[in-house]
């Protein structure tokens, strides 16, 4: 049975439920419900087969890897490599899928009679079929071509709504960047070939020592910025806040959640795996993107009042704490201290599956929010937990899980990073020891800024009165999208406090790798009932805490509700309102929340403000009719780092046109000049 | 800087004390509705008083900024002023409450939980006091709430206020308020 | 006599918490030359707001209702989760040095969405100006923790204030750890100069302006965390910094020696807090952030100088 379900076979069918799902949904295109019904059916059922079949993979440690005869190309193999890794993000791709899917159900009815439903359905089952494809590959070219059908497919679903000029804007600056990323991919994927002689990984990963040290940064460097554009690693995250929120939400969720992993995947296949071993810069360099990411990815999410684009700085960040892990791992393994080097691995990637559970939840929230409102701009919400209760208690959970707070998931793997790094400060002599300081002062401030901006986000969109008339009319999400939304909620809360026994799991994931394959396993408890780190530096069990604060709080309700407090009773009034009255205008703005945090950071967020006044009589300028001002933060990325590299673009090739000048006496004298060169060197 | 610490330990021998004639000051004409004895008993211990200025010459506000100094201190009764009407227990409204403080008055009202006593001080707010028959204003708190007790004077002074409180909550015994 | 123990490890915190505050303001009251209320003056008020009555706005929903009992909550888990008064409790569990810290950061969570939640322009600000310093402070405050926990090898709280004699080298580290701790417990206890508990004026308030909007028992209840809050982060720098005293085996004459020398260290907290508040003004709230990054300093140096 075990082997039926692990086998090849089990995993075509996989990727047949997708693509069945692809092709259907494009035939019956006419029709929208059944495209939407038909397309929703088959991502669901694809993706309950792909939990089944990378948890059993996982839990028996039963890997595979296959090649499919038939290819046209010698040096293109269809071969696949579905390891421990592997079926670990193939878990996470179908877990986030099926709830995404589920959500869609309901979702997709918004764009029934505006957009072609079949299109989206044919696109979304493409992109999820690219990504299984990404993360199971085992040949160069074979992943190009799956990486190009990812973001191809994203491509088309970022552009769905097209109505919005801006949304086709951003699906074309996703585009370029995805292009520049896939370049510099093809750099690395070519000076590996051209060294090793195959663009196979398992001949790659033999013949590593083949690789000169010079040409192997080069690879590294490379391919930290080819996948560190997919990432979204700062700075070269710029398409991320455009494209995520233009995309239809279930695939902003899958876009942030997921699809961004696939840069860190490859990060990891790359570089813990394939490459090994590794000089300790690799490992530096990491930590200090991932340091400066996760700053300055939670800055700009505090300086954003469209909702979409608050949540993808804030991807940014959880990247940038995943690269912390992964930095540290990196860092580790080159000085030779397996065990720490898989215990941050190991929360780099617990981290990874709690960001894309937490992260699509929001952006599903997000987006039941925004099909009600008709509007990103958090400034127009408010009070909408009285109109969509459920909505708002599942992106409560989402705001506590992606502030790290106990018992949710986000915690958890927070911790972890923690020990990592701490355990790094104890151990590390004094250079490397101040970097990592710097590293954990990072993850304090980063996890205190996240909670401010959660705060900030939750309070303006569903917390007060109504900012503006759109709110009043809002309905609660329909079933299916509750459905999805809740289940993803109930995941976090599971993952937070059963975290040993996840734990536990990444544990044997981690030793999967060759470089793990006998190292101890240093941070569970006995029996598993808590995460430990290295024999008593640290332990914390979830369910404890749960149990804990769950007993005191009945205990204090119970007492004070009817022991102390039984004969008194609650009047509903108005809000104090010092005797004026309130109008939504007096509540605090998103804008104004976390307007003291940027002026706080002004020199690194470069706040600009700009007065424009309007007068009732324009020769005194005394009575003022009209005055508008306008917060905004400079786009410190585009006028320093794209903008001279347009230029300088630009200039070179203006220059080079000149070449073809079309001057018929020039082109003769250019064949002439080339046949003596070529004379010249045979002869 | 040192004399600071010591004052730590000395005890403060510029607190007001009573004697008998003192008690009689109390001046508190009960008008309206009376407080239950539960209720005295409950603010006997810790009181919140939350001042509202209705419109007042601020003569009486100058009195009750000086109940807090170092010579009256109420405080050493358990009686605190607070910042919002919700902390409240009781309202203390000076002012012959004008026209553009009569919506405010009653919101302020309306937004202290019960039970509350509420109290006039100064004779502004009995009845108008010296603006008494103006067009301007309502002719005392009266007129917009159920006031539970009246201080007369203008403005009183602070020892009439303290006294007058104390004795409103019936926490008047020689013990209490003769110190040394 | 282990349940009883516990039983005082339990409800230590939310028993001698209002004790502390009044013990505050009665050295200030003495500073004042006033004579000030008695120091158990704050138990009357919480009686008598628990047998109040409640006024609620109509625009709160279901997290101004619950938010006083959650915060409430946390503070009782988190005050016995600290070594108090004995540091042989095993607890592995829940003692970690993190997750106390982020639990303090739930109960900032929900007191921070309270505020906001009736909508009144006060709590608003109020909230916004929390998240502000409360974002900033907790860099320092794990900073300062991690120094003890390296310093002594462990993050459980507990086994930081077992080990006595590890700290004595390490003296410096540890003085300078515990001034970046404290201008911490400033910051989150909200006391000067970065806020005035006092302070009648909204625009000067900032954990005042959340809580404008409560009455009754969840007033006594929000007050009485804020107490709670104060005795944990007391606990905890008396604890953690300067462990001797504190009864290292379940003997009642170690413990009874460890309670009274705990509240020896909580009343000069107290006089130092109260000195404090007396002599200084509160700061502009833009130079709150650049004490809490010289807090974070202290702490970064303290941690190079154990190495």
């Amino acid at each position: 049975m075990l082997e039926i379900i692990t086998s090849p076979i089990s995993f075509f069918i996989l990727l047949s439920l997708f693509f069945g799902g692809a092709l259907g949904s494009l035939l019956l295109r006419k029709d929208d419900n059944s495209a939407n019904i038909w397309s929703s059916f088959f991502a669901i059922a694809g993706s309950l087969w792909g939990l089944l079949f990378s948890v059993t993979i996982i839990v028996s440690e039963h890997t595979t890897a296959f090649v499919v005869e038939g290819s046209p190309f010698p040096l293109l193999s269809f071969s696949f490599n579905i390891d421990l890794l592997s079926a670990f993000f193939i878990c996470i791709i179908s877990l986030i899928a099926l709830f995404c899917s589920m959500y869609a159900v309901g979702y997709v009815r918004h764009y029934y009679q505006q957009y072609n439903i079949g299109a989206l359905g044919f696109f979304y089952n493409l992109f999820i079929l690219g990504m299984i494809l990404v993360v199971t590959s085992s040949n160069g070219l074979f992943f190009l071509i799956a990486w190009e059908i990812m973001s191809v497919a994203s491509f088309f679903a970022v552009i769905y709504d097209r109505n919005d000029q801006e949304n086709v804007k951003a699906g074309f600056l996703y585009l370029v960047m995805t292009y520049i990323g896939t370049a510099f991919i093809v750099v690395a994927f070519l000076l590996l070939y051209k060294f090793t002689g195959s663009f196979d990984f398992v001949t790659i990963k033999s013949g590593v020592a083949l690789l000169p040290v010079g040409v192997k940064n080069i690879i590294f460097l490379a391919a930290l910025i080819g996948f560190g554009v997919k990432a979204g690693i700062i700075p070269l995250h710029i398409w991320l806040p455009a494209a995520h929120p233009a995309a239809p939400s279930h695939i902003s969720a899958l876009m942030s959640g997921v699809m961004i992993k696939t840069g860190i995947f490859m990060i990891i296949r790359l570089f813990l795996d394939i490459l090994q071993p590794i000089p300790i810069w690799w490992g530096i360099v990491v930590l200090i993107i991932g340091i400066i990411s996760s700053l300055l990815g939670v800055l700009y999410a505090l300086t954003e009042h469209d909702i979409k684009r608050l949540l993808a700085y804030h991807s940014i960040e959880n990247i940038g704490i995943i690269l912390l892990g992964l930095g540290n791992a990196l860092i580790f393994s080159s000085l030779d201290m397996p065990a720490l080097a898989l215990l941050s691995l190991v929360a780099a990637l617990f981290h990874t599956l709690n960001h894309a559970i937490f992260k699509s939840l929001l952006f599903l929230g997000a987006g039941s929010v925004i099909n009600q409102m008709h509007t990103r701009n958090m400034e127009e919400y408010g009070g909408l937990i009285k109109y969509m209760p459920q909505t708002a208690f599942f992106f409560l959970i989402g705001s506590m899980a992606i502030s790290a707070l106990p018992p949710f998931n986000g915690f958890f793997s927070e911790w972890l990073t923690f020990q990592s790094l701490f355990q790094g400060i104890a151990i590390l002599d004094s250079s490397m020891r101040w970097l990592f300081i710097l590293a954990t002062a990072a993850l304090a401030f980063t996890g205190g800024l996240a909670l401010a901006c959660f705060v900030k986000a939750f309070g303006s969109i569903f917390l007060a009165r109504p900012r503006s008339a759109e709110v009043t009319h809002a309905n609660e999400s329909s079933s299916s999208m509750l459905f999805g939304m809740g289940a993803l909620a109930t995941l976090s809360f599971l993952f937070g406090i059963f975290s040993s026994q996840v734990t536990f799991l990444l544990g044997k994931i981690g030793h999967g790798f060759t470089i793990f394959q006998n190292t101890p396993v240093t941070f569970l408890a006995e029996n598993n009932q808590g995460l430990m780190v290295k024999n008593g530096f640290a332990s914390v069990s979830g369910l404890a805490w749960l149990v804990f604060f769950a007993g005191v709080i009945m205990v204090v309700i119970f007492i004070i509700r009817k022991v102390v407090n039984k004969r008194q009773k609650i009047k509903i009034g108005a809000t104090w309102d010092c005797g004026t009255d309130l109008t939504p205008r007096m509540e605090i703005t998103s804008t104004g929340f976390a307007r003291s945090i940027v002026l706080i950071f002004k020199s690194i967020l470069k706040p600009s403000i700009q007065h424009e006044i309007e007068y009732h009589d324009s020769e005194s300028r005394y009575l003022p009719k009209e005055r508008t001002v306008i917060l905004g933060v400079s786009d410190v990325y585009q006028t320093y780092f794209y903008q001279p590299l347009h230029v300088l673009v630009h200039t070179l090739s203006l220059r080079a046109k000149k070449v073809q000048g079309g001057n018929i006496n020039a082109y003769i004298s250019y064949i002439f000049i080339t046949l003596l060169i070529v004379l010249f060197i045979t002869l | 800087m040192f004399k600071l610490f010591l004052k730590i330990f000395k005890t403060p021998n510029n607190i007001i004390f009573s004697q008998n004639k003192d008690l009689d000051q109390a001046d508190t004409a009960a008008a309206g509705k009376k407080i239950e004895n539960k209720v005295k008993k409950l603010f006997r211990g810790s009181l919140a008083i939350r001042q509202i200025d209705a419109g007042s010459d601020n003569a009486c506000e100058q009195e009750l900024v000086a109940l807090s100094n170092s010579f009256y201190d109420i405080e050493r009764f358990g009686i605190h002023f607070v910042a919002s009407p919700r902390h409240a227990d009781m309202l203390l409204v000076t002012g012959p409450v004008t026209r553009n403080m009569a919506e405010a008055v009653k919101r302020a009202y309306k937004a202290t939980p019960e039970p509350k006593i509420v109290v006039a001080v100064g004779d502004d707010a009995i009845d108008g006091g010296i603006f008494k028959d103006s067009y301007a204003v309502m002719g005392g708190v009266h007129s917009i709430l159920p006031v539970n007790y009246q201080i007369s004077g203008n403005p009183p002074t602070p020892k009439k206020i303290l006294f007058s409180l104390l004795n409103i909550l019936e926490n008047l015994d020689k013990k209490s308020v003769t110190l040394k | 006599m282990t349940i009883f123990i516990w039983t005082i490890q339990f409800i230590f915190i939310p028993v001698v918490s209002p004790l502390c505050i009044g013990i505050i303001k009665k050295i200030k009251a003495r500073l004042q030359n006033r004579e000030g209320a008695s120091i158990f003056q704050p138990y009357k008020d919480l009686w008598k707001l628990l047998h109040k009555d409640e006024v609620i706005s109509r625009d709160a929903s279901w997290i101004f209702y619950s938010a006083p009992f959650i915060v409430f909550a946390i503070t009782i888990v988190v005050g016995a989760s600290i070594p108090l008064f004995g540091s042989f409790f095993n607890n592995t569990l829940t003692g970690d040095m993190l997750i106390i810290v982020y639990a303090l950061a739930i109960s900032t969570f929900f007191l921070a969405l309270a505020g906001m939640d009736t909508g009144s322009a006060f709590g608003g600000f109020g909230s916004s100006r929390e998240m502000t310093l409360s974002a900033l402070a907790e860099g320092g405050l794990i900073s300062s923790l991690l120094t003890v926990a390296l310093i002594n090898g462990t993050t459980n709280l507990f086994a930081i204030s077992g080990s006595i004699f590890g700290q004595g080298q390490h003296f410096l580290s540890v003085l300078l750890a515990f001034s970046g701790f404290f201008i911490v417990l400033l910051a989150e206890t909200a006391r000067f100069p970065y806020d005035n508990p006092d302070t009648h004026l909204e625009l000067t308030m900032i954990h005042e302006a959340m809580i404008l909007e409560y009455s009754g028992k969840r007033l006594a209840l929000m007050e009485w965390a804020s107490a709670n809050k104060l005795l944990i982060f007391f606990a905890m720098g008396a604890n953690l910094f300067f462990p001797s005293g504190l009864a290292q085996n379940a003997y009642a004459d170690a413990i009874i020696l460890g309670i009274v020398i705990f509240m020896v260290k909580i009343f000069i907290f107290c006089l130092a807090i109260a000195l404090i508040e007396s002599s200084m003004a509160k700061f502009r709230f833009f130079r709150l952030p650049d004490l809490l990054l010289i807090s974070f300093i202290l702490n970064v140096v303290a941690i190079g100088l154990i190495y």
